[in-house]
């Protein structure tokens, strides 16, 4: 294993004092618990909303911390959930009066130890539980389908929502609509490896790939010869048409995520292969986001999300946001 | 004769030791059907729970297993945090302010604790879960003569067999239910550690 780490033990905590003397104006980070929040301490009279996951996925979730997006951010371990104690933590730091909503990845560990906090915390608190993988195929036999793309789209419109002063039940209310409305597959082409285990998380043949991994490098639904950029993107977007369904006239933001690994030429290459298919099926792309925003660790792959907008959803998207990983409109 | 305080600690000094060594074989298991996580979370909590009774060991069974429990969901995360930790909380519950814990006691403390995990988890058996291997066990931990060492041993023996239950199952809850079909022909780290746990305590008591 070469990675660019002094200790796999402290490989989280050296990465927030890293981020923290990066991002001053944007962050303050504590440590025990770990917990990011915005900087300027509590917005008054504004709902807080709080995210947070296993390490490794960055710029999710402490790359969205800021104005116009997320008030805190609790990361655990690498693909580790956080605990509860960061969870309440984060919610004391950045309750402004309004309560607090916790979007919450449907992964096993992260649900319980946000339920407790929800329990522990002495605000007003909302879970929302995003689900928008598609290749889980039966969530009645599984822990469900995972939170995976979606969550980026549903942390920037939810916060926007907050920053124009929406209350806790109208935040919670879009933020159920935008899961509603929000699907996404991806695929990797080689495994990632996690520093305290040292090997590859998964084996893959130099011409494999894994169709619908999950970000923590679990498997999807298959593994087939690599082909064609274009047979990768059909590959993925054709389940999430389907899923929804998406529908001709449908307008959507499409989202082409690199797994960490991939390279920019090649997202953008398969960000034009799934426009364009897009286009032949009638489906109007609104709005786009293209670049590494939920990764799992160096893995090379990419995902695709679709999200379904309404009028609403465009202005929170188009609304200023100002973070380490998203800037605009400021 | 029954567990004081000083045996609570001492089990569990013995069940950090098992952690300790069997961090890297979790870990491989978890690596199978999980995230890999499982042994070195696992292992970061016993250490801090090792600290913690170090620096103000408690004076009542039920303090030691109520420290125990909030160590842990303050410092393992993913799911196996929640899950011992509240199997730790309803433990302490169950045995109130007893200086001495008898076999009976001991059996209700772990009755409680798969409560406990079920209510949290939500997992029957047969998921491959560590309900697989804690149930059996609180099954087989009849105080048949009285012996709380005794009782321990016929837990961690059913809790061993529930463990290697789960190699044939197909998941149901956790990552490893994403796997499907594939994930059956592992047995399930979660399991595997609620039997490991169970042996350390079960040798501690035979050793008090």
């Amino acid at each position: 294993m070469k990675k660019i780490i002094n200790d796999p033990e402290t490989v989280v905590q050296d990465a927030l004092r890293g981020m923290q003397a990066a991002h001053p104006d944007l962050l303050a980070v504590h440590h025990d618990p770990a917990v990011v929040v915005r900087a300027g301490g509590p917005a008054q009279g504004k709902v807080a909303v709080i995210s947070g996951g296993g390490s490794g996925h960055e710029p999710l979730h402490g790359g969205f911390v800021g104005r116009g997006m997320l008030s805190a951010a609790c990361p655990g371990p690498v693909f580790t959930s956080p605990t509860s104690d960061q969870v309440v933590d984060a919610i004391a730091r950045t309750d402004g009066g309004a309560g607090a909503l916790l979007i919450v990845k449907n992964y096993t560990g992260d649900v319980l130890n946000f339920e407790m906090a929800a329990e522990l915390a002495e605000s007003e608190v909302r879970s929302v539980v995003i689900d928008d993988d598609v290749a889980v195929k039966d969530s009645l036999y599984t822990a469900g389908r995972r939170g995976v793309g979606g969550t980026v789209l549903l942390e920037k419109i939810v916060g926007a929502a907050a920053e124009r002063g929406d209350d806790l039940a109208a935040c919670e209310a879009l933020a159920l609509r935008v899961i509603a409305s929000v699907r996404s597959m991806g695929l990797a082409l080689t495994s990632c490896v996690v520093p305290h285990v040292g090997s590859p998380s998964f084996d893959l043949a130099d011409d494999e790939m894994e169709i619908g991994i999950g970000i923590h490098g679990e498997p999807g639904r298959k593994k087939v010869k690599a082909g064609t950029a274009s047979e990768m993107v059909s590959a993925l977007l054709e389940p999430i048409l389907e899923d929804l369904p998406f529908a001709s006239g449908d307008r959507v933001l499409l989202f082409t995520n690199s797994m960490g690994g991939t390279p920019l030429v090649e997202l953008y290459l398969a960000h034009g292969i799934a426009e364009q298919l897009l286009a032949d099926r009638g489906i109007v792309v609104e709005r786009r986001l293209v670049g590494p925003y939920i990764t799992s660790l160096e893995m090379q792959g990419m995902s695709l999300t679709l999200l379904r907008l309404d009028d609403e959803m465009v202005e929170l998207w188009d609304a200023p946001v100002h973070t380490p990983a998203l800037r605009w409109g400021v | 004769m029954g567990c004081t305080a000083a045996d609570v600690v001492a089990a569990l000094r013995a069940a950090a030791t098992v952690v300790q060594e069997h961090r890297d074989e979790l870990v491989r298991l978890d690596q199978a059907i999980g995230d890999a996580d499982h042994g070195e979370n696992l292992k970061r909590g016993f250490t801090a729970v090792l600290s913690r009774l170090d620096a103000d060991p408690p004076d009542t069974p039920a303090k030691v297993l109520k420290l125990v429990a909030t160590t842990l969901i303050s410092t393992v995360g993913g799911a196996a945090g929640p899950l011992y930790g509240t199997a730790f909380l309803r433990a302490s519950a169950a045995v109130g302010d007893a200086t001495e814990l008898d076999c009976p006691a001991v059996a209700r403390a772990l009755q409680a604790a798969l409560d406990g995990v079920v209510a949290r988890g939500k997992a029957v058996v047969g998921d491959k879960t560590m309900v697989d291997a804690l149930t059996p066990a609180v099954t087989a931990a009849a105080c048949a003569d009285g012996s709380v060492a005794a009782a321990l041993s016929a837990a961690a023996d059913a809790a061993a067999e529930g463990a290697s239950s789960t190699v044939p199952m197909v998941a149901r809850k956790g990552r490893a239910s994403y796997l499907g079909e594939r994930s059956a022909g592992h047995m399930d780290p979660g399991a595997r550690s609620t039997a490991l746990l169970l042996r350390a305590f079960a040798d501690a008591a035979a050793e008090a």
